[in-house]
């Protein structure tokens, strides 16, 4: 059997999905020495079917009913002349911390389409499938970057996306961890590392029978293969019998603080998320799901909103609390907004459908200045009418702020050059970095 | 008896006909023994032993495993292990042709290459995802010429709903003639465009010119077509460009021809496409190319043994472009069916087939055995279109046929994307996340302790009448470990084995099913059975 001894701390870049001996890097990696970055961490609030911008963070009572359905009166918040949505009064506190973006756009209405668009920061159609933000920074701030931490540097709470390959061509190796499992169940059985009912005893007697039973592993001894599966097997048990994987049990939080952070899945995922950060994981994603509400629309949210309400805000108070809001960038958003116009008719009975012309999302934290509204939409919420931004500004904005070069080139498994973000050389109309709110 | 005579002729008949066809290529036997004679001479050359014979436990699983992306059943098992025939390979092969599951492991690797998804970035839509792979699969069930494969996929026309093989061009990512001859020059010649200049691939280019795109008023549905109005220009110089082939030669195009035609003629005609096959197929069973990467040749990456490329390519055209004739002379040869374990004088060797590579499985496959072994199935549900479709419980995940669907455990085992059509996509490196998920997630463990037959447990029927149910009772230890080795690793446990495992369920102080689970579970943690080998 191998010692810890054996294993380098390098190796434990494997913990991202991929594995040992992925691809090799293209070039070495650039982050900019003149900007180390204000940012250490993203955690990614995934508003997973696109969240209706007008029942969030863009109201537009003054539109009417068939706009602003039963939310007539938005609520005002910390910040002079930002208003919200009635449903979210605790956000409406944590207004100076965050930035609202409402003239979000790039006019896909399909959800694997525009998840592509919103998370890679690229048009589809290339012929190459880029990576996400997640992606690109576990590369930058990852294993290769010196990332020392023996929790994978990019996790996803719970399900991975599903609806586009989060790494595209960069592969397995810079895949999220899902964790799967409950976050706010007794026991968060986070997939491979937390498993109810086995004792640490038997935990090592099992492993222990494993090694006896290994009959062809010890005939082929040297086989490299085979010393890979070795190494995982020995970083798996230091997360699973080891300290690091306590990160995932909440137990030991004040029971007021989970009860701020709201005892559903999204809330105890909220306090994961600072828990992750705290441990100095780079870029953790909350795919929070439930958002396509084509029907019934208004009754969903109204179950929502204060769930993601308590969450998120409770997040900023408590990211500002401990003083890592300055270095923690929060991303809130999905992969469009919701038409504006409400469907009353039957079959959809008061639903939105899929609006990619234009949406919000929100940024705070990291170097983000909080209590502004960049851009604007129009009286119906229908377009941009002010300053559009585009996810490659934002996505390129993050990057900025974690300190990766925008011109650093990407490993591709054919070696062609491909470089952190696309700029107007690549056919892109751009929007601008948010110089507004980047300090 | 009429009935029953002219039956018998027409087997006659089937029987000439199929000796006819395979006149011309060599008989499995003696081009099995040209392979055989390539390979050790190449290794006699470099001075590399090869490894000793498999056995026939090891034979079973691995060509299961190779040719049809399925474990054998412990019944299966026990019935090769206990014939007594000096052909029961050769037999063994011709049998699992005819499976369903070889149809259904191989649609899925074609469906790899063709990219075949429903949404992004090849957007062909459930309904002609569903079609697509029907065709294909089809096609390999009935074991369709390769030249006729190629010249479907390349010249059809038609809607993508009922003219399948259409969708060849839907699931190309642009629909521009040089993106066209890039996928066509990856998937049929095995080469990467990105290396060549300007001039051939946008001479390649032009044969796609005239494929033209239409919607009808059908939900989704679109026509390919030939377009003869329709004119490729040089998006650089905005000239039109003139056709010429790769190799340099200029066709003779008939003006109203629709060009694709001249370019599948061509294209069967070259070595190029006969070699890229049969250098995929030698990959696909024995883990590494002739060429390597499979889908990489140029004139800077020779073949490591090129008599036995030029042989097989050969053997494919003899054969009348018959696949499982190469598969059959492949599988059949002394060098599939080496031993996987290396001796000292050739465990350095990773390129001149000294011994059998082992190889991780497969996504698809992995999840698929330990659902056999469980008894127990996988959610796979699409998310296109709204309101979701969820697929059939008892769906393997090699029979998929949607990229797009897909499930965390295929994400975290390397499933491929489907976004290029690279073999590389498919990742099978080990990884901590996999180790995490096989030693210790719930999803496998409460997968261990749903089947009450593998854990050691058996029906037994009650002698008090028929009402009554059959209850649960346990086996003899000895006879549950043994059971447990024929459905996880696919052979009999040897006494030091049944040792070990006896001795774990006396003295670990666990229940007897406690202790069960564990022997199940350390088994299905082996490299011996996570490993192709």
């Amino acid at each position: 059997m191998k010692t810890w001894n054996d294993v380098t701390r390098r190796n434990m870049l494997q913990l991202s999905a991929a594995g040992i001996g992925g691809m090799a890097l293209g070039s070495p990696l650039r982050t900019s020495a003149a900007n180390p970055g204000k940012a250490r961490s993203v955690i990614q609030i995934w508003m997973w079917g696109g969240p209706s911008h007008l029942d969030t963070f863009d109201p537009k009572p003054e539109a009417g009913a068939d706009y602003c359905g039963p939310y007539t009166t938005p609520v005002a918040t910390n910040v002079d002349g930002i208003r919200i949505c009635e449903k979210l009064p605790l956000l409406a506190k944590q207004a100076d911390k965050f930035s609202i973006i409402r003239s979000m756009t790039h006019g896909n209405n399909a959800h694997e389409t525009a998840s592509y668009i919103t998370q890679t920061g690229r048009r589809p159609g290339t012929g190459d499938s880029y990576p996400c933000a997640g992606a690109v920074v576990s590369l930058f701030k990852g294993y290769n970057a010196g990332y020392q931490g023996l929790l994978p540097p990019y996790i996803v709470l719970t399900k991975p996306q599903g609806r586009f390959s989060e790494s595209g061509f960069m592969g397995l190796r810079y895949k999220p961890f899902a964790t799967g499992g409950k976050p706010n169940a007794p026991v968060f059985a986070v997939e491979g590392v937390v498993q109810e009912g086995i004792t640490e005893a038997r935990q090592r007697e099992r492993r222990a029978l494993l090694h006896n039973l290994e009959t062809l592993g010890r005939r082929m001894e040297g086989n490299p293969a085979f010393g890979k599966m070795d190494r995982c097997e020995d970083l798996a048990y230091e997360l699973v019998l080891g300290d690091a994987g306590k990160v995932f049990d909440i137990k030991t939080e004040d029971p007021k603080l989970r009860e701020r952070y709201g005892r559903s899945d999204f809330g105890a995922s909220c306090l994961i998320a600072r828990r992750l950060v705290e441990q100095g994981v780079p870029y953790i994603t909350i795919n929070y799901n439930g958002w396509d509400t084509h029907k019934k629309h208004f009754e969903i949210v109204n179950r929502k909103l204060p769930e993601m309400d308590r969450g998120f805000a409770t997040l900023l108070e408590d990211l500002a609390d401990r003083g890592l809001l300055d270095s923690t960038i929060v991303w809130w958003g999905g992969e469009f907004g919701r038409t504006p116009k409400i469907m009353w008719d039957a079959p959809w009975n008061g639903g939105r459908s899929h609006h990619g012309k234009c949406f919000t999302h929100v940024v705070a934290g990291g170097g983000f200045s909080g209590g502004h509204v960049i851009g604007a939409s129009d009286e119906k919420g229908m377009e941009v009418a002010d300053r559009p931004v585009y996810p490659w500004d934002l996505i390129g904005s993050i990057y900025e702020q974690m300190g990766i070069d925008s011109t650093a080139r990407l490993p591709h498994p054919q070696g062609l050059d491909v470089r952190v973000s696309p700029t107007e050389a690549d056919g892109m109309t751009m929007g601008g970095r948010l110089r507004e709110i980047m300090s | 008896m009429k009935k029953a005579g002219s039956f018998g002729l027409s087997i006659a008949v089937f029987v000439i006909v199929l000796a006819t066809a395979r006149n011309a290529c060599a008989s499995p036997n003696r081009a099995s023994a040209t392979i055989d004679r390539l390979v050790f001479g190449k290794l006699k050359e470099q001075g590399i032993p090869p490894s000793a014979p498999c056995t026939d436990e090891v034979f079973l699983r691995r060509v299961y495993l190779d040719m049809t992306g399925t474990l054998p059943t412990p019944q299966q098992t026990r019935k090769f292990l206990s014939i007594n025939s000096a052909n029961k390979r050769t037999k063994l092969i011709e049998e699992l042709f005819e499976r369903g599951e070889f149809a259904d492991y191989w649609a899925m690797k074609w469906c790899d290459l063709l990219r075949v998804k429903a949404e992004f970035p090849s957007n062909l839509w459930p309904n002609a995802v569903q079609a697509y792979h029907r065709w294909v699969r089809t096609a390999l069930y009935n074991n369709m010429p390769y030249d006729e494969f190629a010249r479907t996929l390349l010249t059809s026309s038609g809607s993508n709903f009922r003219v399948a093989p259409v969708n060849f061009y839907r699931a190309v990512p642009r629909h521009e003639g040089d993106a066209i001859a890039q996928v066509v020059a990856l998937t049929f010649m095995g080469m990467r465009t990105d290396g060549w200049d300007r001039e051939r691939l946008m001479g390649m280019a032009t044969f796609f010119g005239n494929v033209g795109y239409k919607k009808t008023a059908e939900w989704k549905e679109e026509i390919v077509f030939f377009c003869p109005t329709q004119h490729l220009v040089d998006p650089e110089t905005k000239q039109p460009v003139a056709a010429r082939f790769p190799d340099g030669t200029e066709p003779r195009l008939q003006p109203g021809q629709d060009p694709r035609v001249a370019f599948a003629d061509w294209l069967i005609g070259n070595d190029a496409f006969s070699r890229s096959i049969v250098n995929r197929i030698w990959y696909w069973l024995l883990g590494r190319g002739i060429v390597h990467e499979p889908d990489d040749f140029r004139a800077d990456n020779p073949p490591l043994n090129p008599e036995l490329l030029d042989y097989l390519a050969g053997e494919l055209v003899d054969s009348g472009y018959d696949l499982r004739h190469i598969f059959r002379i492949i599988l059949n040869s002394k060098t599939y069916q080496l031993s996987s374990i290396f001796s000292e004088g050739n465990r350095r060797d990773k390129s001149c087939f000294s011994h059998y590579y082992v190889r991780r499985m497969d996504a698809e496959v992995l999840i698929d055995a330990l659902n056999q072994i469980t008894r127990t199935t996988e959610p796979y549900s699409s998310a296109i279109p709204e309101p979701f479709t969820w697929i059939p419980k008892n769906q393997r995940a090699v029979q998929l046929a949607d990229g797009s669907i897909t499930s965390p455990f295929l994400d975290l085992f390397g499933r491929p994307p489907r976004d290029s059509g690279f073999e590389s996509e498919r990742n099978n490196t080990p990884s901590a996340a996999q180790r995490l998920h096989m030693l210790n997630s719930t999803h496998i463990q409460k997968k261990i302790m749903n089947n009450p037959q593998l854990l050691g447990m058996y029906h037994k029927k009650s002698d008090k009448g028929k009402k009554k149910k059959a209850t649960l009772v346990w086996r003899t230890p000895e006879k549950a470990v043994e059971n447990m080795y024929l459905t996880i690793l696919s052979r009999y446990p040897s006494e030091d084995e049944m040792e070990v495992a006896l001795a774990y369920d006396r003295d670990s102080g666990l229940k007897r099913r406690d202790a069960s689970i564990d022997v199940v579970w350390a088994l299905l943690n082996t490299k011996e059975f996570i490993y192709k080998h």
